[in-house]
């Protein structure tokens, strides 16, 4: 582009194009989510500046800073004592509706933990890097980026608002430097590129330090912009919106392990995506009836094998889950595999048909196992063998004589979470009155514990607690008629490698680390 | 009685509930609206089911009659095998007063006292349907004709829907519910008609 006999200005233009075009962009579609414009969720209450730095900050959470012991590698999982590490969130009881998480998620590497609300935003949450000088600190999780991922939409079709919740988060393989992650609320999904910046450009031709534009014409000589460090900023970004392709409301997503694919799945239909590509999106599974009258089971949840790339399973309302082949045909309505258990007929009860409906299921890591959550279980199963279960886990069975109840004020139709550990050992899912319980399952155990403010002293061992079904109530046991069912546990994630987890009551997210014995 | 009193209670909490999913920010629901027609439907049969236990209570005979099968719009089978209740072994039970044992399906007899609802097979779901290359025209919807059961028509449903329904639209969507009744007295029909039209909205 250079010609000989171009003015000086011309030359500067020309170098201030190519130093835009390479490298970051400063402006594109949407732009850097700029934080001052929303109303920051209560993570962030101090803290409105535009830049947020990364590891240097001084951190709002109410929680303790002492650190932790590090995870020890030996001893099995019943040697696991698990402690108050932090808690983020607002202390007041009255809960903002816009603050009620609706979704955990850790990374692939468990550096960095996501979490999604009612009001649409997303706060991501850094590990800090452990402090080597002292082996003991285990690294702690402060806020790393936090930016509105959708709005509130309306459909004027309909007449329909579309609420901006965010239902599911998944992150991306990590690829380069930046950080991807798909969020979802009813009906669109976005790709979110998350990266830091630390140096910034100085020294260009055409453009004062505050933004004003210099004449060209008063250039008299050129200089090349200069790299120079700045304060780490986060910058969030949408790169992709995949929206329009869902009439119902979209449940789940899934990441494929092909790297290039995603599904997403509404009540009805189940959709392939490819990352890089918008304007379109295939679709692979439709229970539609022809005749709406005729509905008798939506489709609740649907997940990705983890290596497997042509292999995905989606759970219904009536408790079965189906795996697909998508090598089979186009449209993977005809199962390969159905799992379901038939129904003990002990238990058939009024409401024994809505509690058997699916509200998660999620591979082990290994992908030889899936666990599917229904209302008072958690069930896991063999890819192999369709007929039943291989292990089942009952989660809060005083709850089956409650069930009308339950109906009636609407905790019946809660859709709770379960999630494998690292090396698919343990499986932990929520429960009432900040309830969560653990499963080993090689040594046969479980536990329930609690995410309450009373237990958030600095490295406080978390006591077992136990549910008094009838009868007697022995001390320290609480009876179910107690059970606040306004704090419910809905979404838990584990770390992939390490023992911490990330568990969110309605408001407030607790993380919770092992101890070293 | 127990059942009955318990079944209706249900039957009003969930027409309750599928009224005020209406109005919910992001529309309706279509899994929950599913469950709570489920619900409703498990109740009406419920319902019925124990005012005929109580009528034969007070007719005083002796032997069973069969209950017709009835054909609803949303059949959870899968293939649409008729689902009756056994009458005689429906007992209220102080712990659990909803749990009546669900016969397998029997032969039915179009003749009954109690009047039949029209069988409606499922050709929909035998039938392959090539979804890449289907026409936008839909099929020919099977008749929404019914003929409602001849019992005694609740009492407390007809105030219910009319404290209900304060807007004009689901006062029209009442009213063809009612029309297509060739038993207007039914309401419970009529009312899982209304739930499964309003999910055959979506």
């Amino acid at each position: 582009m250079t010609g000989v006999g171009r003015s000086v200005g011309e030359a500067a233009r020309v170098i201030e194009q190519a130093e835009r075009g390479r490298g970051k962009k400063v402006k594109q579609e949407g732009g850097p989510q700029r934080l001052s414009h929303y109303i920051a969720p209560s993570f962030e209450k101090d803290r409105l500046h535009e830049s947020i730095p990364g590891h240097t900050s001084p951190g709002i959470e109410r929680a303790s800073r002492i650190p932790l012991a590090m995870a020890g590698t030996g001893g099995g999982s019943n040697d696991v004592q698990w402690c108050f590490s932090q808690v983020k969130g607002a202390i007041d009881d009255d809960v903002a509706e816009a603050d009620i998480i609706s979704t955990v998620e850790f990374n692939h590497s468990g550096e960095l933990l996501a979490t999604g609300d009612k009001g649409g935003r997303v706060v991501i949450f850094q590990q800090e890097i452990e402090n080597k000088s002292q082996p003991q600190c285990r690294s702690e999780y402060n806020v790393y980026s936090t930016f509105q991922s959708h709005e509130p939409e309306f459909d004027y079709l309909k007449s329909l608002e579309i609420e901006e919740k965010i239902n599911k988060i998944r992150w991306l393989p990590q690829k380069n430097a930046a950080q991807f992650l798909l969020s979802t609320n009813d009906k669109t999904i976005k790709l979110w590129k998350i990266s830091e910046r630390d140096k910034r450009l100085e020294g260009y031709n055409l453009k004062e330090e505050d933004g004003r534009c210099i004449d060209p014409n008063t250039v008299t000589a050129l200089r090349v912009p200069v790299f120079r460090p700045m304060d780490l900023m986060v910058e969030a970004s949408p790169r992709r919106v995949f929206a329009n392709a869902h009439t119902y409301h979209i449940n789940s997503i899934s990441i494929n392990s092909d790297h290039e694919t995603y599904l997403s799945a509404d009540d009805l239909r189940i959709n392939l995506w490819h990352q890089e590509i918008t304007d379109r999106s295939f679709n692979i599974v439709d229970i539609k009836p022809v005749n709406m009258e005729e509905l008798t089971e939506v489709i609740t949840a649907a997940e990705f094998h983890p290596n497997q790339c042509n292999t995905f399973v989606y759970s219904s309302s009536k408790g079965s889950i189906r795996l697909c082949d998508m090598r089979a045909s186009a449209l993977c309505d005809k199962h390969s595999k159905l799992f379901e258990e038939p129904e003990d007929p002990s238990n058939r009860s009024f409401f024994s048909e809505i509690i058997s409906s699916i509200s998660d299921v999620k591979f082990s890591h290994n992908g030889r196992y899936m666990m599917t959550r229904d209302y008072l279980s958690v069930k896991i199963w063999d890819l192999n063998m369709e007929t039943r279960p291989v292990e089942t886990y009952q989660v809060h069975e005083y709850l089956r004589s409650k069930l009308c109840s339950l109906y009636e004020n609407d905790c019946i139709f809660d859709k709770f979470e379960c999630c494998w550990n690292g090396n698919d050992s343990v499986v932990m899912t929520g429960s009432y009155n900040n309830f969560f319980r653990m499963f080993d399952r090689g040594q046969r155990r479980d536990v329930t514990l609690e995410a309450s403010r009373e237990n958030s002293k600095p490295r406080q061992v978390l006591k077992p607690r136990k549910v008094c079904a009838g009868g007697k109530r022995k001390k320290d046991e609480i009876s179910v008629d107690s059970l606040d069912f306004n704090k419910k546990i809905l979404h838990t994630a584990w770390h992939p490698q390490d023992n911490i987890i990330a568990v969110a009551t309605t408001n407030n997210l607790y993380i919770f680390q092992d101890k070293v014995n | 009685m127990d059942v009955s009193a318990e079944a209706k209670r249900i039957m009003a909490v969930s027409i309750s509930k599928l009224y005020a999913s209406r109005a919910q920010r992001g529309g309706m629901r279509l899994h929950r609206s599913l469950l709570l027609s489920v619900i409703m439907r498990s109740a009406r049969d419920l319902y019925h089911s124990a005012c005929l236990a109580k009528e034969r209570e007070e007719l005083g005979t002796a032997h069973l009659v069969p209950v017709t099968p009835e054909e609803d719009a949303m059949d959870t089978t899968a293939n649409g095998e008729q689902v009756e209740v056994e009458v005689s072994q429906v007992e209220p039970e102080p712990e659990s007063p909803l749990t009546p044992p669900i016969q397998e399906p029997m032969s039915s007899d179009s003749g009954a006292a109690q009047g039949a609802c029209k069988t409606r097979t499922f050709s929909g779901k035998e039938t392959v349907e090539d979804k890449e290359n289907r026409s936008p025209v839909s099929p020919d919807r099977h008749s929404r004709k019914r003929r409602g059961k001849a019992s005694v028509a609740p009492d407390f449903l007809p105030s219910k829907r009319a404290r209900l329904s304060l807007e004009l639209g689901e006062e029209r969507v009442l009213r063809t519910g009612r029309r297509n009744c060739c038993r207007a007295g039914d309401a419970f029909t009529t009312l899982s008609l209304n739930s499964n039209r309003a999910i055959a909205a979506f």
